[in-house]
């Protein structure tokens, strides 16, 4: 390296000589941060989705390497958000990344003190069981005057406002026509 | 607004940066009140005496924007002779049953529209079965046509009982009940008023804290009564912005999962009052009434059509007869203290952690633990689904996993990259999500889990003759699969019969108004109708923003029609023209014939300003040209509520249920007509003019920090937020921390009759001490983020809260309450049970010797009033 490369080389230089006076930009950029990509440059795809968390609805990218979520970035494009997002939208990768997230089905029975591994196929098998046997134990025909009623009071369910319309449609709809009523969600809360 | 919606928070910071003042009333300073331009603290509780003091303060000075008021509220219109307002009735309204605790509204309504025998209205069953919820859409169903005094004069106008009901919310008063000094409320007030008007608007902006009160519904309809006598409804700039906490709770109220609604916020049939689809729909429709709901057949009669497909006919009244039916208090409050009672034997749990996130969780737990099944379904093990593993009452004693049956599915979830489909934010905006990835190892969509659930429930039944069955059998379920797994519903098709198509061709509707009531259309859900127009999936639309107008209308797609402001006619004056320049947005083009501007407007598009419906007619064609609240039954802006509210037709301030004071403003303590649950797991800490509220001396609220999200769930199992925020505490004045002998960064605990709750003490003048009725009180803040699984554990807040509900729609108290504060950690094990009984113990005691005391010392919602009315 001749001096004149050693000087060019040397930040400040960069920035008395070039367009970023105040080093902030290109002038503090080493040949190494230059030879980087960004995880976001070499995603294989792009999902535009939105944060789950506030009801702001911030527009999200999700940037997928080889089948996995590698990184998660604030939309430009959205009207309502403009790329921003706050720490928890930002750290959503990590949440739908987490080793905490549970994958697999787990089953605690009566008076059990541990959870036990089962099939996502039992369990469905379990969970329709229950919920007609119960539903067949606690059915209300009429009240005492006699106007219909149609409906259990056995069966209860709580949750939703984290869910999309179209899940929220489909439980309702199914909970309806089998008579569960006490449907409730966070709006109640 | 800062802390709990930071992104949204930015286009106020914008706002600031063009020369708004911004305004943050609050019990505690927070990164939002550093950025603001004024900072009022205020006791937890009082905003409706807040609020209702610069409504006084526009009245007696008259600051209404006059033109306005008189054209697009109800300022006018005249209410029957019989009225008697809380001025001459001691806080309470006439009507008033001490046995019930509820009202006759008969002396509320309008002049002639009295109603009589059947028609009339049953308010301990509306209560029951929150009624008041389907007003979210439904605007006042009363009869079009009313008696009005323009001149505002008559002494039984809305405007001059208005003017009488909030004449005692002095800015004395305000001082007295709020804490905040004369000084910064007249800065409000003038704040407010000068920036309201013709050429400006003024925005308020809650969060649904505000919901959480025995008198919540009251607190927003204070703000809209104030917001429409300054003229800041239906206009850019203006309104009342609630700022929802879940990404999809918008959807979740209008595609329900609630108990007393259906899609499009119309009622669960209600055993009694709807016997027949006819009496269901005009319930809905109100025959009489002006505006939209007239057209309700068609909404109720696209939903069963939805629902039962080709099985619901003309003849069999579209399967009306397969919907359950509603008949008392069915809410998720009622519905955990039946578990504890054993008569709820299975629960699901889609998202939702109760153990942390509702109020009271020692009930919620005890409830679960004794179910026969309970299904979780979520990202993470969250405390709902160990509550037989770890929860405190294990620690206590009180839940002992060998002894406790209550069966847990814990389902794991898929992500929301893992899935698509539409969340709703908190301006009504649908937004399509596309999947990214799939979901790992047995994680499934809620849609796959629900699909295949109602198809392994119609298989059981398939060969089933019993008519209960008819409703699962005939239910239309046949969604197209697909995906990589090539088991996974499809959320488009879904979302396509969420709009609404013509059954005979399939094309999807464009608009509500192609709905039929004969059967030849279907539509799952009438307001979302049109975000499926033309075939495309209008949630989709990805428009950049900085490539379209400042409203972004294709971005997204709004309900309803793609509508961004509500009620936006009334950005235009009563001739159809904008009322400033620098705020125009809709308006009448006359050489068009129609209504134009920068949003779909909020109106029947050919309807002249000038138009007046001739006498007798209703529906939409009964709303004159200059009616623009068109849900609303008279065309009108409400400013008194003649029907549809449990506890009044105006905002009163009544103490919450749990507060060291007396209320300063009338002999009635608290809201007379609050939902109260009197069990010995529910007891409550006592208030004046009960005797003892010292034992629990000060005032305490929760909120959220910017780095968790509400119980919990999806943050303290994320590294980087966990990380952030790592441990619980709770903040308290340096005045408190000297009164008590709290010490900084050191262990302290919060206690009330239901719970000892503990964390870090951090002493900050976040925190103001405030001036109450001649005293100072004091108050304390948590968050209420920590469980016992995750990252980082601790403490849940929501603990503290018993459960009292406001009325109109049974949403717990649970944003403030009267605790104490103790130095040090609480006890543990066996000894925290005894701790905590004996503060029930010592709050019940009093209760009970209370009740027997002579009156005035009784509860209201107990007995009777604290004073006979006069």
């Amino acid at each position: 390296m001749g001096v004149r490369e050693f000087i060019k080389g040397w930040p400040v230089y960069r920035q008395l000589t070039g367009t970023d006076p105040l080093g902030r930009g290109a002038a503090a950029k080493s040949s190494h941060s230059e030879q980087l990509t960004a995880r976001t440059s070499t995603a294989d795809s792009v999902a535009r989705s939105v944060c789950p968390y506030c009801a702001v609805g911030c527009g999200q990218k999700v940037f997928v390497s080889g089948g996995k979520v590698a990184q998660i970035e604030g939309d430009p494009d959205s009207p309502i958000s403009r790329g921003r997002l706050c720490p928890k939208g930002s750290a959503s990768k990590n949440l739908v990344t987490s080793p905490l997230r549970q994958t697999t089905v787990k089953y605690r029975r009566p008076y059990g003190t541990e959870w036990e591994d089962l099939e996502l196929g039992t369990a469905m098998e379990m969970i329709a069981d229950r919920v007609l046997a119960t539903r067949s134990a606690t059915w209300q025909d009429a009240d005492d005057k006699g106007r219909p009623l149609r409906r259990t009071m056995g069966i209860a369910s709580l949750g939703g406002a984290t869910l999309d319309n179209e899940e929220n449609y489909l439980i309702k709809k199914l909970f309806t026509a089998m008579g569960a009523i006490q449907i409730e969600n966070q709006a109640r809360i | 607004m800062a802390e709990a919606h930071p992104v949204g928070f930015q286009w106020v910071m914008e706002a600031k940066a063009r020369g708004a003042k911004v305004i943050h009333v609050d019990p505690r300073f927070t990164r939002t009140s550093a950025m603001a331009d004024q900072f009022v603290p205020l006791r937890a509780g009082s905003d409706i005496a807040f609020l209702g003091g610069i409504v006084n303060y526009v009245l007696q000075n008259e600051l209404d924007f006059r033109e306005y008021v008189v054209a697009y509220t109800n300022a006018a219109t005249i209410v029957t002779d019989g009225y008697r307002d809380t001025e001459d009735l001691g806080g309470l309204f006439s009507g008033f049953d001490p046995e019930t605790n509820t009202y006759d509204p008969e002396s509320w309504q309008y002049a002639g529209h009295e109603q009589n025998g059947a028609e009339r209205q049953d308010h301990a069953r509306q209560r029951e079965t929150a009624a008041a919820l389907q007003h979210e859409t439904h605007g006042m169903s009363v009869k079009g046509e009313t008696e009005r005094d323009e001149t505002l004069q008559h002494p039984n106008c809305v405007y001059q009982i208005l003017k009488r009901h909030f004449a005692r919310y002095t800015p004395e008063m305000v001082e007295t009940v709020c804490g905040v000094s004369q000084d910064a409320f007249a800065e409000v007030c003038q704040a407010w008023t000068t920036n309201s008007g013709r050429e400006r608007t003024t925005a308020l902006v809650y969060s649904v804290g505000w919901t959480q009160h025995s008198v919540g519904v009251q607190y927003i309809r204070t703000g809209a009564i104030l917001q429409l006598l300054l003229g800041n409804m239906g206009r850019p700039g203006g309104g009342i912005m609630a700022l929802r906490g879940h990404a999809s709770i918008q959807g979740s109220t209008d595609i329900p999962t609630l108990f007393n609604l259906l899609p499009g916020y119309l009622p669960m049939p209600d055993a009694e009052k709807h016997p027949s689809l006819e009496k269901w729909i005009d319930a809905v429709r109100h025959p009489g009434s002006k505006g939209f709901w007239a057209n309700a057949g068609a909404y109720g009669v696209n939903l069963l059509k939805a629902y039962w497909g080709a099985s619901a006919t003309v003849e069999n009244d579209f399967r009306y007869d397969y919907l359950p039916r509603i008949n008392g208090d069915h809410g998720t409050y009622r519905t955990v203290l039946d578990m504890i009672d054993g008569k709820v034997k299975g629960y699901f749990l889609l998202g939702q952690n109760p153990a942390v996130g509702s109020a009271h969780g020692r009930a919620q737990r005890l409830g679960m633990a004794n179910l026969d099944w309970l299904v979780v379904r979520d990202l993470f093990e969250i405390e709902s689904a160990t509550f037989w593993k770890n929860s405190p009452e294990i620690e206590t004693g009180e839940i002992v996993p060998e002894e406790c049956r209550t069966e847990v599915f814990l389902m794991p979830a898929a992500s929301h990259v893992e899935k698509e489909g539409t969340f709703t934010q908190t301006q009504r905006m649908l937004q399509w999500r596309e999947k990214a990835v799939e979901p790992p190892g047995d994680c499934r969509s809620d849609l796959w889990f629900f699909y295949h659930l109602g198809r392994m429930v119609k298989q059981r039944l398939a060969e089933s003759t019993d008519e209960r069955d008819r409703p699962i059998l005939d239910l239309t379920w046949d969604y197209p699969v697909g995906g990589e797994r090539g088991d996974e519903p499809s959320a488009e098709a879904v979302l396509k019969e969420i709009n609404g198509y013509e059954v005979a061709t399939g094309r999807p509707l464009s608009l509500f108004t192609e709905m039929k009531d004969d059967g030849s259309t279907l539509g799952g859900c009438w307001i979302y109708t049109g975000v499926f127009a033309d075939g495309v999936n209008q949630a989709a639309r990805r428009k950049p923003g900085r490539e379209q107008s400042w409203v972004a209308p294709e971005w997204g797609w709004a309900w309803p029609a793609n509508r961004r402001i509500l009620y936006n006619r009334a950005s235009a004056d009563p001739d159809g023209k904008p009322w400033s320049e620098r705020k125009a947005y809709v308006w009448w083009d006359q050489a068009k014939g129609e209504w134009t501007g920068e949003d779909i407007p909020d109106f029947p598009k050919t309807t002249p300003p000038s138009y007046r419906p001739d006498p007798g007619t209703s529906g939409v064609e009964g709303l004159a040209g200059d009616d623009p609240f068109i849900m609303q039954g008279d065309g009108k802006g409400s400013l008194f509520v003649p029907v549809g509210l449990i506890d009044g037709p105006l905002p009163t301030h009544y103490e919450p249920a749990e507060s060291p004071v007396r209320n300063p403003l009338y002999p009635q303590q608290a809201s007379p007509t609050r939902m109260v649950y009197r069990r010995p797991e529910n007891p409550l800490n006592p208030s004046p003019p009960e005797h003892d509220t010292d034992l629990f001396p000060y005032v305490f609220t929760t909120s959220r920090l910017t780095e968790h999200h509400t119980a919990g769930g999806m943050s303290r199992t994320v590294e980087h937020l966990a990380e952030l925020q790592p441990s619980m505490f709770f903040e308290v004045s340096p005045e408190l921390a000297a009164e008590r002998g709290l010490k900084h960064m050191k262990w302290g605990h919060v206690v009330t009759a239901r719970a000892a709750v503990e964390g870090r003490i951090f002493v900050t003048d976040r925190l103001t001490p405030l001036r109450i009725d001649g005293r100072i009180v004091h108050q304390v803040w948590l968050p209420y983020h920590w469980g016992s699984n995750g990252f980082v554990t601790g403490d849940s807040a929501n603990d503290l809260f018993g459960i009292v509900l406001d009325p109109n729609v049974l949403i717990q108290e649970s944003k403030v309450g009267t605790c104490d504060v103790r130095p040090g950690r609480r006890p543990t094990g066996r000894a925290l049970a005894e701790y905590i009984a004996g503060l029930g113990r010592a709050a019940g005691q009093h209760q009970a010797a209370s009740v027997t005391a002579p009156a005035p010392a009784t509860d209201p919602a107990a007995s009777k009033p604290d004073e006979e009315p006069t």
